[in-house]
Order: C-alpha cells, then sequence, then structure tokens
C-alpha cells in the first residue's frame, strides 16, 4: 500500500495527505467535543487551530510557493477579523447563526483580498528584504488604524468615526468598534465543524492552484524570475494572484477566528501573531500543506502543554523551537530519521512475510 | 537500412511562411551603460529559416545584444524589427509572445520543478487554461492539462529526453540541461531562438549531437537560430551567415568562408601583426 501511495502524483499525494489528516482529526475529535469529554481549554483551543492552519497554508503560498517573504500576514487577517465581526453584528440576532458566519467570513475574505490587491500594486514590484519591510509596515498600519476606528450601526446603516463614539451621531444603535477597546459583542457562532470546513475550502484552493497553469507559472517566478519573463510569463499578473488569494484566505480565517470570541482587540493581530504564523510555515516546510498542518497544531497547543513550568513556559517553548529547527534540518538528524524509517519498514516487512508464510491471502 | 525520421505533430509544428523576408531586423541598434557604449550602430537580419551566428572575443556585448532582442535592456539607440513589427516599449514576456525565445549563457532552469513541468511552463501561452478551472481543477482542466502533458511529452521524446521527463531538472547532467533550456524555449512557439553559447562545457560529443539538434530544429520547426558561441568549428559548420562584433562595433559580416578570410576579424581574435 505504502508503494502504491508512493507511485501517485506529487497532487493526489498532498490533498490524501491533508484531507486525511484533517478529517481524521475531526472524526476522533469531534464525537468528543460533543459528548463533553474534551478539557475546557483544549475544547477552546480547536477553533483559533483551525483559523491558524488556514493562515499558515495561505502563508505557505505567499512563502514557499511564491518566495516572497510577507512579515504582514496578520494585517490581513486583521481586516478580516474586524470586518467579518462588523458584518456579523450589523445582521442583527434575527439573521440565522450559519448565515451570519458564512456572511461574515465571505466578507472578511472579500475586504482582505481587496487590502491584498491595493497593497500588492506597489509592493510586489520590491525583492527580497524590501518587500518584507514594506508588509510589516502594512501590518503595523492596520493595527494602528483598527486602534483608533470606531463603528457603529443603528437603522440608519454603519457609521464610522476616528476620534469617539459620541461622534458616530448615533440615535440607539449597537457599537461594534470602539477603537482601542476592540470590537465587541460579537456572536460567537463559528464552531469546530465550521474551523475544519473553512481548512478544507482552503486546502481544496490552495493545493489545486499549485497543481495547475498558474500554479507552475507562479512556482517557475520563484525558481528564476528572469528565465519565467524570457518564456512569456507576465510576472505581476502570477503574483498578483498568489498574493491576493492568500491575503483572502487569511481574511477568512481572521473572520472565523474573530466569531469565536465575543471580543477582539487590534493588537491581537500584531507583529509578534505574523512571526508566530511565519514559524508554523519555516517548520513545516516551504511550500508543504502536511507539514503546515502539523506544525501549527503542535506549536499552538505547546505553550498550552507548558503551563505546569509556569513562568519558564516561554524558555520551554523557545528551547523546544530551536530543537525541532536543527533536527528537521541537520543532515545527522536526516540520516537518523532515515535510519528509523528504514527500520520501522523492514519490520512491517517482515510481519508481512510471515503473514505470507502463515498462508494468509495478501492484502495488495 | 532505412534511417526513422520523426515527424513532429502539427500542435507542436504550426505552418509557417518560409519565405526569404528577415525574421528579426535591427536599425542601428545602440545602448549605453552610463558613459560607456557597449552596443553602438549594429544593424543586422536574420532570415526566416536561416541559422545565424554572432561572434566575438571576450567582452565584445554579444550577451547584450541578446539582452537587447529580449528588451531586458531597452535601447538607447535604433530600432528591433521582429516580423515586420517594432518590439520598442514592450516586456521580456510580451516580446517573447511576440515570437523570440531565448536560452541562457549560464543556464536557467527551473531546476527545482520536473523537466516536463519546465517544458509545460514554456508552453504556458500556447495553451489556456481560465483561473477558475485552475482552481477548482473542473471546467475543462483534465483537457488542457491532457494536451499539455501530450505536448511537452512529444517536444521531450523530439530531443529523446522523454524517458527523464518526471526527474528534476536541477539533477539532470549539464549537457541534458542545456538541451532542456533549448525544449523550453522551443515550446513558446518562437519565430527565432537565441542560443547563448550553447555548446559551452560540452565535450566533442556533445558539440556534435548540439550541432545536429541545432539543425533539426530549423529544418522541422521552420523556425530562425541565432547564436553566440566561442567554438569555432560549430559556427563555421552550421552557420549560415555571420556577424563578428568587437567593442560592440560590427566589424565583418558574411559567409563562413568570408569571415575566415577577413583580416579585421583575424585582428580583433589574434591581434594585430607586428610590423617589420
Amino acid at each position: 500500500m505504502l508503494k502504491k501511495y508512493k507511485n501517485l502524483s506529487n497532487y493526489a499525494r498532498t490533498s490524501i495527505s491533508t484531507y486525511g489528516i484533517i478529517l481524521l482529526a475531526f472524526v476522533i475529535l469531534f464525537p468528543l467535543q460533543q459528548a463533553g469529554a474534551l478539557s475546557y481549554s483544549f475544547s477552546g483551543m480547536l477553533v483559533p487551530i483551525c483559523a491558524y492552519i488556514v493562515m499558515a497554508i495561505s502563508l505557505n503560498l505567499t512563502v514557499g510557493v511564491l518566495g516572497e517573504l510577507s512579515l504582514g500576514h496578520a494585517g490581513f487577517m486583521s481586516i478580516g477579523a474586524f470586518s467579518g465581526a462588523i458584518a456579523a453584528v450589523s445582521l442583527g440576532n434575527g439573521t440565522p447563526d450559519v448565515l451570519r458566519l458564512v456572511l461574515g467570513v465571505l466578507i472578511g475574505g472579500v475586504l482582505a483580498g481587496i487590502s491584498g490587491l491595493l497593497i500588492g500594486i506597489p509592493v510586489l514590484r520590491l525583492k527580497g528584504d524590501y518587500l518584507a519591510i514594506v508588509t510589516l509596515a502594512f501590518g503595523e498600519i492596520i493595527k494602528n488604524i483598527v486602534n483608533c476606528l470606531y463603528v457603529g450601526v443603528d437603522a440608519a446603516g454603519l457609521h464610522f468615526s476616528m476620534t469617539d463614539v459620541a461622534s458616530l451621531h448615533m440615535t440607539n444603535g449597537t457599537v461594534i468598534l470602539k477603537g482601542p477597546q476592540g470590537a465587541v459583542g460579537i456572536p460567537k457562532v463559528a464552531s469546530f465543524l465550521s474551523g475544519i470546513i473553512l481548512i478544507l475550502i482552503t486546502l481544496f484552493v490552495v493545493i489545486n492552484l499549485v497543481h495547475s497553469r498558474t500554479g507552475r507559472a507562479i512556482k517557475a517566478i520563484r525558481n528564476n524570475q528572469i528565465a519565467a519573463e524570457s518564456v512569456g510569463i507576465s510576472i505581476t499578473k502570477y503574483k498578483m494572484i498568489a498574493f491576493i488569494t492568500s491575503a483572502a484566505l487569511a481574511g477568512m480565517a481572521g473572520a472565523m477566528y474573530a466569531m469565536n470570541y465575543s471580543s477582539i482587540v487590534a493588537k491581537k493581530f500584531d507583529f509578534n501573531t505574523s512571526i508566530l504564523i511565519l514559524v508554523f510555515v519555516v517548520l513545516g516546510g516551504m511550500g508543504k500543506f502536511f507539514g503546515t498542518i502539523v506544525a501549527t497544531t503542535v506549536l499552538y497547543m505547546l505553550p498550552e502543554i507548558f503551563r505546569e513550568f509556569g513562568e519558564y513556559r516561554m524558555l520551554i517553548y523557545a528551547v523546544v523551537l530551536i530543537v525541532v529547527m536543527l533536527a528537521t534540518n541537520s543532515s545527522g538528524a536526516k540520516m537518523l530519521k532515515d535510519k528509523i524509517v528504514d527500520f520501522v519498514k523492514n519490520l512491517f516487512a517482515r510481519s508481512k512475510n510471515k503473514k505470507v508464510e502463515a498462508g494468509g491471502a495478501d492484502s495488495e | 537500412m532505412s534511417k526513422m525520421v520523426q515527424v513532429p505533430s502539427k500542435s507542436i509544428v504550426p505552418e509557417r511562411d518560409v519565405d526569404k523576408t528577415p525574421i528579426l531586423e535591427t536599425h542601428h541598434l545602440g545602448i549605453d551603460f552610463g558613459g560607456l557604449t557597449a552596443v553602438d550602430d549594429l544593424t543586422l537580419a536574420v532570415g526566416r529559416t536561416e541559422i545565424a551566428g554572432l561572434i566575438g572575443p571576450n567582452g565584445a556585448g554579444k550577451t547584450t545584444v541578446f539582452n537587447l532582442l529580449t528588451n531586458v535592456y531597452s535601447p538607447t539607440r535604433g530600432t528591433i524589427l521582429l516580423d515586420g513589427k517594432s518590439t520598442a516599449g514592450k516586456s521580456t514576456a510580451q516580446v517573447n509572445r511576440m515570437g523570440i525565445a531565448r536560452t541562457f549563457q549560464n543556464i536557467r532552469l527551473f531546476s527545482d520543478m520536473s523537466v516536463i513541468d519546465n517544458v509545460k511552463v514554456g508552453l504556458h501561452n500556447s495553451v489556456k487554461e481560465s483561473l477558475i478551472s485552475n482552481f477548482t481543477h473542473s471546467f475543462g482542466f483534465k483537457k488542457s492539462e491532457k494536451e499539455y502533458t501530450s505536448r511537452a511529452l512529444e517536444l521531450l521524446d523530439f530531443f529523446k529526453m522523454a524517458d527523464l521527463a518526471y526527474e528534476e531538472a536541477g539533477s539532470l547532467p549539464y549537457g541534458a540541461q542545456r538541451r532542456l533550456e533549448i525544449v523550453r524555449a522551443l515550446a513558446t512557439n518562437p519565430g527565432i531562438v537565441l542560443l547563448d553559447e550553447p555548446a559551452a562545457g560540452m565535450n566533442p560529443s556533445e558539440t556534435a549531437e548540439l550541432m545536429n539538434n541545432i539543425r533539426k530544429i530549423r529544418d522541422t520547426f521552420n523556425i530562425a537560430v541565432l547564436l553566440i558561441e566561442h567554438d569555432m568549428n560549430l559556427v563555421m559548420n552550421i552557420c549560415e551567415g555571420i556577424c563578428v562584433l568587437d567593442h560592440g562595433k560590427v566589424i565583418a559580416k558574411g559567409t563562413p568562408d568570408e569571415i575566415k578570410q577577413n583580416p579585421k576579424v583575424i585582428e580583433a581574435y589574434l591581434g594585430k601583426k607586428r610590423e617589420g
């Protein structure tokens, strides 16, 4: 069976492994969650983990597949989170939860995609370090704008202000966004199921895109921009497609994330968050989606697992991070891994031989 | 014993008008980098099915000419006409779509992609796929991908590389990498292909094979070839017209026999004969 799996195309292998692990996690965890068998803290982490997996997969499209370093991915998450929250609140309590969630996520994705387009036009002309610095600045700008933005809704529609609540000029409406206090009164409509669905949609979009004409063009640009141009590929167009797709998915993840809490502040989506997501991507592997999913889940849960170490928690987190980085990248560790894989394979082969000798039908 | 001659399908070799008007012309082309004039007053024409050579000592400006022809640099002076149309103001990608493909002196493959994917990138503008089909892998995706694969395999097969199709391009031996660059350039369906030192680093048997391949490209694809090369054996054997460049200026133009006898060319390569 292992052999059959290896002979499959790259597309089939990536699809099976990523969809497989997500569905497996769902099949195991969903009944447990419904039965109330999960601890309160773990249960509360399920939706954020789903949102961060989507964040990491979408960032991997920019960093791993397109090969451009973006340090402002949390900015798109922020745009998605607040526009999604505003949409969900303005729809009102009369609207069904599913509709609020779906519309919130869609609006978050569209607005983040549009901002990706606007920021992409000047930014994607830059290369390497410059691009990283400009995207970093973009993330900070978004954070600071949201920090002093006031939004309210009443019968007349949405009201915006950059000064305070009073200047919204509303008559008995609801204030949604209160500047530094963040968005409040968000309906908690996100669920584990919706998080899983969003991951599956993200995987479907990204994996399909990578294994297509567009994906080949994007990979060609990462490999060698001059050669890609020389065979007639429009560099800007394909960089934009990758960047906007990545931004829109991040916006959807942000909206999903926001709707898991009743209130959310802009500070949550700062530079540290962007770096955190980048760490998930680097550790999971550039352009590798299965690794990204595993790395995000493990690294997101680690600080929680280490809670018993008290104040040394983050120190241990850092040490684990360094050890994992070394273990996945040094040649010695790779040899060790190969040895272990060979050992396990031999073990399987031996047990299979025994089965055959015992007269059992070969499963293949 | 009859020799098997492979006939490529219409899909990779479209019909071309092969009359004698030049496919590529330059008129008084020149470029300055700051105060330095790298290329000056270059006027040349390459026929529709001609194999032409661009030679000259190191630093003569040969690769700069290729970069001008593909609009990597925009010329300071002069015009470039491709099939009678000016390429001024076009991007490198647009110039390729107009019909110029090239290879590079230092190989530039998409090295961590497979061999066949390199060729498929070359076919990018010949087989269209809608963006929505790319995101969903439906709406005619299977059909267009099948066309990509069959055309890429046919091209690779033509250069005896079909068995390498699923290898990683960067892991190929040097000679095969050079060949793959040519295949990728041909995949863009050009009217003229520019080869920048195709024989560099090749042994004599590989060079002989390359010479066959260049002739094969011209004869089956009916396109023009302009090549930069230091291997004089190759140049004199396969080129029909040669242009010699020295210090950015054309010092001689003509057939191989004329070039061999031209005193200016001998002087540029070997230096001036001492008096007395």
